[in-house]
This record gives structure tokens, sequence and C-alpha cells, in this order.
């Protein structure tokens, strides 16, 4: 390993009571979502009283989760060991609910139905792109005040930048600082054409232009939607504020998720830098999908050497059918070796059984059928170019990590091994749970 | 071009661009999520707001970039649109814009599709398409359709006036055959399930699809036989002989000695646990190869570039895309099973219409497993199935 970060250590962030929000976030397809549920199982399973809030899990994630249902609220998951005394509830996050609900919680009942019943507040709060994230730190907030978890793991949304949603509450903020919102408002505060002459020549040019560009209809809509907003805004803005302040806490901890590949890690490198700017804690980086090799020691250009040495040899002998492969003559090993590297291997169930009759042939005449001088060596190249391949990529993806440990040492990183697939029951999320806490660097 | 986060759609987008130019067309490729995309894989500085010309190809092809910025399109549009230049800069001082592109972001998608729709719909002087081709680095999957179908929501918004119609026209062009929406995905089961659930949601909004591009193909570099060979086998006996007999074998090939705790005896157990995961792996590829399948979708497949995408890798990809056009068709960006001309559409930029890819070739499963693998093992599965 050339360049070395502090270990991220999982479980006495996890187990240190002092944290209350853990926020996932990182580049979509980094494995965000199976980090958060698996941080969540293992934090249960250690006697937290934990909440997953996610996003847009995968649905087989999702199930085994025992999320079937979008109803806004968390369920508890089953299955998960509560011998330490913790729980698990996750919940995915349905943004218009959480929209209406927010909208309820700040108005009047009158009012709350004019705003729902609004086509401009429809089509807002059915999810228009972005919404998510607005929604995610509302919902954040809520399962913060309903003080039921002393931990919630924060899934974040799946953004065109995973820098969004941090910027979603300020942005709010300044919308509803901006005149824009009070320029909106004014015709319909005063009432239509009357109030009209008491706006300035820009103003009225401006709703002039507005009803232009927008069609009188909408812009109608529009007002009445802001109008009937405006009580609750202020409550709105408040949240936003204090969901902002709850994640620069102390007790927030914020973990940037990657894959160590260029894009991942460039979005991730920025995320530390954006974090560090807006005084968010940061507790580490957590490098998913890392490959290692139990056969480090052996290189890639070591390996494609001997492959093809041993793909001549075989294609020499198959030449010359018939003829023994002289150079393979040592005495059978009497030792059967561990069973388990291929225990467990019935997922290709084609070929099973009859594999192994025709590679023995130096040591094992006896299943000779004639049809497969050689076979042992292909077998061995194949696997030869399969480790160098392995190296070659383990060597990329060091050089990826490496630019990034380069430009910010000081992060603290926790690797888990790729996977063949993907995780989808709680056994696999203990797994990775284990792996994010031993710390090991990746090796097969 | 859409595709789950982390499938390389902005590096497809760019290669389909290039593969298109490299036959002599002239290619806009339209970046829209603000995060230079493109200046990257052309390895050049970041694009500003406007079209500049970032390849060329052999026979007078050309690719020129745009990547949108949400509040200048914002003011464009609104001079183009409806003449309010000074207007839209007052716009501007009073947060509106702000508000459009950020805090309602719906406004902001409206944008983005209308600057695209203007640009397919460009013409110079005589009267031509400006660009023969768009292609748009569209956001991912998950809110593709939302995000194309935005107009149809604002046209429903505003009843009448000029956005209505802006809306209803953008609509027009993105429903019609000229637009295909490829999809990109991982043979990994989240994305490929994210296509098949984007697919369904684009052809319930009656928006036209495309291919499926499957991207990052990794070689499977075991046959058949020794895929089966390395995952199958069960008993402790035939283990303790395989292990002995690939120990001997890489000894022979100058690996270290053969005999237990030897160098090369203590490679065969990682070297088998490597061969136990890629056999795993080729496995669940299969399976989602099929899903992809069942889709009734052209299918392309681009291989892993295992060295990360650099520019010589982009034009590789792109080559690579040609090759698998079927011969004589001229519009790969028209990978649409059924692409009826739409004569409603008298504004827009003619495209060759007489593209049939139905006899497309829908992946085969034997064939493309194959594809990697040395002439020897393919006999030697074939073997196999004879002993079996």
């Amino acid at each position: 390993m050339s360049l070395e970060s502090p270990l991220l250590e999982i479980d006495p962030l996890l187990d240190d009571r002092k944290t209350r929000i853990v926020v996932c976030c990182g580049s979509g397809g980094v494995g965000k979502t199976t980090t958060a549920a698996a941080l969540g199982v293992r934090a249960a399973e250690r006697g937290r009283t934990a909440v997953v809030l996610t996003i847009d899990p995968a649905r087989r994630l999702a199930q085994s989760m025992g999320l079937t249902e979008l109803d806004n609220t968390p369920r508890e998951v089953a299955g998960i060991d509560r011998s330490a005394g913790g729980s698990l509830h996750a919940m995915m996050l349905d943004m218009k609910r959480t929209f209406d609900e927010v909208v309820v919680q700040h108005s009047d009942p009158e009012r709350a139905r004019g705003i729902l019943e609004n086509p401009f507040y429809q089509s807002l709060s059915a999810g228009f792109a972005g919404t998510q994230e607005y929604m995610a730190m509302e919902k954040l907030g809520q399962l913060r005040a309903q003080d039921a978890w002393d931990l919630i793991i924060v899934d974040t949304p799946p953004s065109r930048s995973a820098l969004d949603f941090l910027d979603a509450p300020k942005r709010l903020g300044s919308f509803l600082d901006g005149r824009f919102i009070k320029l909106l408002m004014a015709p319909a505060k005063v009432g239509g054409r009357a109030g009209v002459k008491f706006l300035n020549i820009g103003m009225s040019m401006m709703t002039g232009t507005l009803s232009k560009v927008m069609g009188a209809g909408l812009l109608r809509d529009v007002q009445t939607f802001v109008a009937a907003m405006d009580t609750m805004f202020g409550g709105f803005r408040t949240r936003a504020d204090a969901t902002y302040r709850l994640l620069q806490a102390p007790g927030t901890a914020f973990l940037v998720v990657a894959a160590p590949e260029r894009d991942a890690l460039r979005e991730a490198a920025y995320f530390v830098e954006r974090l560090a700017d807006e005084d968010m804690p940061l507790a580490g980086l957590v490098l998913n999908r890392v490959h290692g090799s139990g056969a480090a020691q052996l290189t890639a250009e070591r390996a494609l050497a001997a492959a093809e040495a041993l793909e001549d040899y075989a294609a020499e002998n198959a030449a010359e059918d018939g003829t023994e492969g002289a150079a393979v003559d040592a005495a059978p090993d009497p030792d059967g070796g561990p069973a388990e590297n291929l225990a467990g291997g019935g997922i290709v169930d084609h070929g099973a059984g009859n594999a192994d009759s025709r590679q023995h042939r130096p040591d094992s005449t006896d299943e000779d059928d004639g049809t497969g001088t050689g076979d042992t060596e292909r077998l061995a190249a194949g696997l030869l170019r399969l480790h160098a391949e392995r190296m070659q990529v383990v060597a990329r993806e060091r050089r990826t990590r490496d630019r990034f440990v380069s430009v910010h040492p000081e992060v603290p990183m926790v690797d888990v091994t790729a996977l063949p697939g993907d995780v989808h029951d709680l056994e696999g999320l203990r797994a990775i749970g284990q792996e994010l806490a031993e710390g090991q660097p990746a090796a097969a | 071009m859409t595709g789950k986060g982390g499938t390389g759609k902005t590096t497809v987008a760019a290669a389909l661009a290039l593969a298109l130019a490299a036959e002599g067309r002239r290619v806009l490729l339209v970046e829209v999520e603000e995060r230079q995309g493109i200046a990257q894989l052309f390895e050049t500085e970041a694009l500003p707001y406007e079209e500049r010309r970032i390849a060329s190809a052999s026979g007078g092809g050309e690719v020129h970039a745009l990547a949108i910025d949400a509040e200048l399109a914002m003011l464009d549009y609104l001079d183009l649109f409806y003449k309010l230049g000074r207007a839209g800069r007052a716009l501007k001082k009073l947060g509106a814009i702000d508000f459009a592109t950020t805090v309602a972001p719906g406004i902001r998608d409206v944008l983005l599709t209308g600057k695209v729709c203007e640009a397919v719909r460009r013409k110079d002087k005589a009267g031509w398409p400006v660009y023969d081709a768009v292609v748009l680095d569209a956001p991912p999957t998950g809110r593709i359709t939302r995000f194309l179908n935005v107009n149809d929501e604002v046209a429903g918004l505003a009843k009448m006036g000029p956005i209505h119609k802006q809306a209803q026209s953008v609509m027009r062009v993105l429903k019609s055959s000229q637009t295909a929406i490829h999809l990109v995905t991982l043979l990994e089961e989240m994305p490929v399930q994210e296509t098949m659930d984007g697919v369904a949601e684009l052809r319930a909004a009656g928006l036209p699809v495309g291919a499926v591009i499957v991207n990052m193909v990794r070689p499977v570099l075991l046959g058949d036989g020794d895929l089966a060979k390395a995952a199958a086998d069960r008993s402790a006996v035939a283990v303790g002989k395989r292990r002995t007999a690939v120990a001997k074998a890489l000894s022979q090939a100058g690996l270290g000695g053969a005999r237990r705790g030897g160098v090369a005896e203590r490679l065969v157990d990682p070297l088998l646990a490597q061969a136990h995961e890629h056999a795993q792996r080729v496995v669940l590829e299969r399976e989602q190869r099929a899903e992809i399948a069942a889709l009734g979708l052209p299918v392309r497949e681009l291989d892993l570039l295992s060295d990360g995408v650099d520019l010589g890798g982009l034009y590789r990809l792109a080559d690579s895309l040609r090759k698998q056009a079927v011969p004589g068709i001229t519009y790969p960006a028209a990978l649409v099973p059924d692409a009826q001309a739409d004569d409603a559409l008298d504004d827009d930029v003619e495209v060759d219409e007489d593209v049939d890819v139905a006899a497309d070739d829908i992946l085969d499963d034997d064939v493309d497993v194959d594809m990697h693998v040395p002439d020897e093992d393919v006999a030697d599965s074939a073997a196999d199935d004879e002993d079996a």
C-alpha cells in the first residue's frame, strides 16, 4: 500500500451516544443506500435505537427491510437481533406526502386546503426534480424533532450533484428573502387591478411581463399559491435554518461514500471540501467495491507470462494427441485440501459432476477419455489470466485512491470489498457492517 | 441518453456523438447537469454556455458541445421566445431567475428541454438544419420521464399563452420519431432494475424508447467448462485433485514449487477463489442479460476500458458503437425499432426516416458469453456438454 489514510473506525462512531445523525452522501451508483442500511443494522444490533431514512432503495433491499409500502412513517425492521437493547426502523421518503404534511402543519385547515388544491402546488410537490432534497431535509428535521430514535441514518437523494441537498435549505431561505416573491404576492394581496396603480412602473412592467410569459391563468395560480404559502413560509424558513444548523451540530457525522473510480472519488473530494467550507462534521470516507487479491504477491505481468507458457504447452500437447504431459508428473498430493474454497459453489449449475473428469490426466488415467489433453494447463492459464485482470483492477483502484489520499491525507477511510452481486438481505447487510467495522484493507 | 448514476451515460453520449460525426454528420452534444463532464472527457477546458466545436471526424463530421447553464438559458430563452431582453435582466435582479432555476426545478427542466429542441430545429439561412443530430446527456433514469415530460405538465398548468404553445411544441418533438431515448446500464442488478422501470415509465408516457446500451462489459476470461469447474465441484477429493493438478501446472509455468506450502501451491487457493467469484459474476450477468433481452429493445454492448476512459478510449467506444449498428444503416441515433415518419412535424430536422432496425440482433446469450473466450475453451465447453 503506497499511501495511507487514518482508518475510519465505524463502531466507535455508532456506539457513541452523542452521535445522533449519520448522513451518507456521495455520487450515484456507489452503494450509498446499502451503506446506510448496513450501518443501521449494525448500530441497532449494537444497542442503538436507530432509524434509517432512505430515498430510493433498490426494490429487493427495500423488501429485505420490510419496506413494502410508501407510507412515510418509519416501520420497524423485523429480524434484527435486539439482544443488545437496540432496534431498527426504516422508511422510504414520500416527497409529496412530506410536503403536504408541512403545509397542513403550518397553516389553518382552510388555507391548507387552498394550497393543497392549487394546481401549481400540485405540480411542485408531486416531485418536480429537486423537491426531493428539500423534503429529505425536512423529514430529517421531523424525525429528529420526534426524538423517538437516538440515531438517525440518512441516505441522500440521487441528485444531479451530490451537493444539492446541502444547498436546499439555503436556497429556500434566499428565495424567501427575495424581492421576487414579494412582487409575486403583491397583486394578489392588494386584490387585482385596484392594486396595480400602487405599484411602481418597474413592478407593473414586471407583472405585465410575467403575465405575458406565463399566461394569465398560471400567474394567478402562482400568486394564489405564494399568497397562501405566505404565512407558513416563516415556519418553513425557520425549519430549513434549523435543519441546516442540525447538520453542523457535533452530534452529526457525515460519511462520504465512494467507489474507487475516478468520477466517484472526484465527487467525493469535492464533497469533502464542501463540507469543510460549510463547517459540517466529516467522519470519513467509505470506499465501497474495492477489489483485492489473496495472491497479490503474483504480479499481473508474471501471471500473464505464465499463462502464455501454459497455453503454449497445452497447444503443443493437443497437437501431439496422446502424448502424456511429461512435465506434469509430480506425485499426487494425498491431502484433499480445504474444500471451502469451492464450497457453496453450486451457483453455476451446469457442468457439475463432469467437470472434474478430464483434468487429471497426468495422474488419473482411469478417467482418461482421450479428449482433454492439456485441460489442466488451460484451466491454470485461465486462472492466471483472471488473476492478471484482477491485479490490473487492484492497481488501477490503488492509483485512483492514492490521488484522493494525496489531496486529502487527513480524511479517515475504510474499504469495503467488492461483492459479485448485490446485497438484498439482512445477512448481507450484516456482513457489510462487519467489514465496515473491521476496517481491514481489502483482501479477497 | 439516460442511465442510472455511475453507469457512464455521459461517456456513452459522447461516444454516440463521435460515432455519428464519424459518418460525416454535424452533431451537437448537450450537457444539462452542470458537471462539465464533456469537457473532462474531451480533455478540454470547461465549456462556457455556448456551442463550440470539440472534435472533428473524418468525412467532414464534427461534434459541437454545449453545457447548458440554467440561469443563462433562462435569459436566453426569454430573449429568444418572448423578446424580453431588458425585462429578462430585470427579472434576474429581482431574483426571479434564481427562483425559476433552483426553487422550482421544474422550470429548469422546461428551459433545458426547450433549449435542446431549439437546437434540433435550428436552420441555417438556406433552410437546412444546423445540426444533423443532437445528443443529449440527460438526467438519470430515475427522473428522465419527468424531465422529458415536464412540458406536458407545464402545458396543463399554463392553459394558454406563449408558455403553453412552447411547451406543446417541445413535446411534439420529444414524442416524435426523431427522438430516441437510449438507456445506459451495467450488467448489475440495480442498474438493470432501474432500466426496466425507466423503460416502463417512458413507454407509459408515450416517449420513444431507443436502445439499451450495456456499458463496461467485462471480459469473460474462463470458458463455460472452466467456469463450471471453478464453481461447481463439491467433493473434497475432486477439489484436492484439482488443487494438486493446478499447483503442478503453475509450477511447470515457473511460478515456484508445487509441493504443499510451495510458492505455486500457495497460489492455488486464492486463484480458485477468484475464479469462483468470476463464475458467480458471470452467472449474475447472464441473468441480467436475459432481463434486458426481455425488454425487446435493440441492445448494444460496450466493453469495459480497463484503464479508465481517456480520449483514445472514447474514440474506441465510438467505433464500437458504429460497428454494432446494422450495416447499411446510416443513422445510429435512431436505434428505434419502429421509426415512422411523423408528417405532422413540419418544422423539424430531417432525418433518415426509413430506419428499420427491427431485425436487430437482440442479445444472444450463447454468442455473447463466449465472445471473449479462446477457441480451446469453446471446444472444451462443447466437450463438457457431450460428457453430460
